[in-house]
């Protein structure tokens, strides 16, 4: 019984990782089709994409975007889960219900709201439309993420560093951040992420001149179909992987997505 | 200690006036980035602007009518007058389409009123132009859409219309596509989340209980996928179900099938690849709680001799229910938002509510629509998280969601 369990979860997790090994060997195709098998192997789907000019200038966009989006949402997050830490007022749950609100709502929902909001303060079609809006979804993210981190956490320990004189400032830094610092790491490398996977957000808010890697995928399948969109494929997920990695050294504490190490 | 918070209150007076200023800037971000939003939405799905803008003052005539039987000369020539001036300004594009949409033939006959070089009386020469124009209904409906409010979209959306009277009505069948839509949409999301429950479960239970030596691998199989963008997993199945793809190859070769499957653009390429693609979302938090369990629970029901079936239903199955709602909660939401997954591997017959929301906002400059589209998702997504929260013990969802 026990064996059948685990053969039936070997295999399911199998299933679930080997569907995207596909794009490998077509990203190192010779032919120009998406078809498998490949008739040869190159390199020319890679020199494509590092020399087409509208690759690159998806790959630059991803990286300013979800650089942004870490370096906004991380500390807006972790001085937020730190304020419902010390807080003792009434109402801290529905506080932390509206930060995390952006999670429970269809994200399509949220980026149609910010495509209308946009429209009307001419976001549209800019950067940092696309950074305000990668910020909010990733805002739920570093909140939870700090907040498990701080359950542990004794708030007489900067009160006490306070009572023997140093400044709110210096007991953070020296008290509170080393014993959060990496959670904090790792909730930036989240806000990262979420950015830059995110489709459906720049499907609305960004123009072509602000085409993210996923969104110049998306119209690389619309159009072209050619093995390029496989190499970006490839560097999505080796990028995403890093993170990953990344991520799981720092070994945060709490939210399901790395609770479980 | 006590005297450490003693001397402490007395340095740190105020810990609340740090908190909220610590809360201050985030809870401005999701009030000003989020919540305005979703209200600008809201007010999107009932705004009425296209007659007020293009034909401002035939709109304060047609408010100020009463309603019954035709208007004056006065509004007539007035409608004739400011639909030439914005015929050739070039904007009574959006009212045209505006029209259009309530009415088929209103927004042509518009423009065809507009490019005719009326002359006084405006009534009889508008009559002899077209018949409609001698129509009380038409004036009638004009003089609601002067209003600025309609609440033609989110009727339209639940497949209802604005009769002639004004009233309530059935969409006409052609329009009436909304119902299924959403059948199709929640109802995709709820298989999804069943086959994720029932997939997800038995491994979760197998991958919490592994020695520990084994279990980080076996995890980092369900982290993986979910850190890899949907996007890239959802191209990986359209290259795997197309005609000549590996799927098929394979099927063709071990002789099950004798000629090659459509998988590609069909209800079941969207429901694997949505499995596929949210299955970790189950499995993470399903993990989660049954890791919190203490075996000695099962253990001392066994004592009291429970049989297997009924540690599993009495003792486990609820313990594991914080989890299990959790997870079901996350891929239901995830699975109704998902845009690209039905948009790469779905047939145009089964698109889900979020494609027609990206349509009408990108390509049909519909925003009524797809404001009113957001607003039913929102709703029903509202109420699934709201029931789940009433039926779940205090603290279950908010601990792990």
């Amino acid at each position: 019984m026990r064996a059948a369990l685990r053969c039936y979860t070997a295999l399911l997790l199998l299933l679930l990782v080997a569907p995207v090994l596909v794009v490998l060997p077509l990203s190192f195709s010779s032919g120009t089709l998406l078809a498998l098998p490949v008739p040869g192997w190159s390199w020319r789907w890679y020199e494509d994409f590092f020399t087409g000019g509208p690759w690159m200038l998806a790959t630059r966009n991803s990286f300013e975007v979800a650089a942004m989006t870490a370096l906004l949402a991380t500390p807006l997050g972790t001085a937020a889960a730190i304020g419902l830490r010390l807080g003792r007022f009434r109402g801290r749950a529905i506080v932390l219900a509206l930060l995390t609100a952006p999670l429970a709502v269809p994200i399509v929902v949220t980026a149609v709201a910010l495509y209308f909001a946009f429209a009307r303060i001419g976001l549209n079609g800019t950067l940092a439309g696309l950074i305000l809006a990668h910020t909010v979804l990733a805002l739920p993210y570093v909140v939870l993420t700090v907040l498990a981190a701080l359950r542990d956490f004794d708030p007489l320990l900067p009160r006490a560093a306070a009572s023997l004189g140093a400044p709110a400032w210096f007991a953070f830094r020296a008290v509170t951040l080393p014993l959060i610092a990496p959670s904090v790491a790792a909730s930036a490398l989240f806000a990262f992420a979420i950015s830059f996977d995110d489709l459906i957000v720049a499907l609305f808010v960004a123009g072509p001149e602000q085409f993210t890697l996923p969104r110049r995928m998306l119209a690389g399948l619309r159009e072209s179909l050619d093995p390029t969109l496989c190499a970006a494929a490839v560097l999505l997920t080796a990028v995403s992987l890093l993170l990953l990695g990344a991520a799981r050294i720092l070994r945060p504490r709490g939210l399901f997505i790395t609770e479980i190490r | 200690m006590i005297g450490v918070r003693a001397v402490a209150d007395n340095r740190v007076r105020c810990p609340n006036l740090l908190a909220i200023g610590l809360l201050c800037p985030a809870l401005l971000l999701i009030l000003l980035a989020f919540l305005g939003p979703l209200a600008i939405d809201l007010a999107t799905a009932v705004r009425d602007p296209q007659l007020s803008a293009a034909l401002p003052e035939s709109a304060a005539l047609l408010r100020a009518w009463h309603g019954g039987g035709l208007p004056d000369e006065a509004v007539f020539a007035s409608v004739a007058h400011e639909l030439a001036a914005s015929e050739s300004a070039g904007n009574i594009g959006p009212l045209a389409r505006r029209l259009e949409f309530e009415r088929s033939g209103s927004g042509s006959l518009l423009l065809l009123t507009a490019r005719a070089e009326l002359v006084a009386p405006y009534a009889a020469a508008m009559a002899a132009l077209d018949p409609r124009w001698a129509n009380p209904t038409l004036w009638q409906r004009l003089r609601r859409d002067a209003g600025g409010v309609t609440p033609l979209y989110l009727l339209r959306v639940l497949d209802l219309d604005i009769g002639d009277a004004g009233s309530v009505v059935s969409a006409p069948p052609d329009r009436a596509i909304f119902r299924r839509l959403f059948a199709r949409t929640f109802g995709i999301g709820l298989v999804v989340t069943v086959l994720c429950v029932m997939l997800g479960y038995p491994a979760a239970h197998a991958l919490a209980t592994l020695p520990p030596r084994w279990a980080a691998p076996g995890l980092a199989f369900v982290l993986v996928p979910l850190w890899i963008s949907i996007l890239v997993r959802g191209t990986a199945w359209f290259i795997l179900l197309q005609r000549d793809g590996p799927v098929n190859a394979a099927l063709l070769a071990s002789g099950l099938v004798p000629q090659p499957l459509a998988l590609l653009f069909t209800r079941f390429a969207i429901i694997l690849a949505m499995v596929h693609a949210l299955l970790p979302f189950m499995i993470l938090p399903l993990v989660g709680a049954m890791r919190r369990i203490d075996p000695a629970c099962l253990r001392a029901a066994a004592s009291l001799g429970a049989t297997g079936p009924q540690r599993f239903l009495r003792v486990y199955l609820p313990m594991t229910m914080p989890g299990t709602a959790a997870g079901m909660l996350i891929v239901f939401i995830l699975s109704v938002g998902l845009y690209i997954t039905p948009a790469l591997v779905g047939g145009r017959r089964d698109q889900m509510a979020s494609a027609f929301i990206a349509e009408y906002a990108k390509l049909d400059v519909n925003w009524g629509m797809a404001a009113a589209l957001a607003i039913v998702l929102l709703v029903v997504a509202g109420l699934i998280v709201g029931l789940a929260r009433m039926l779940l013990p205090r603290g279950a969802t908010a601990r792990q969601f």
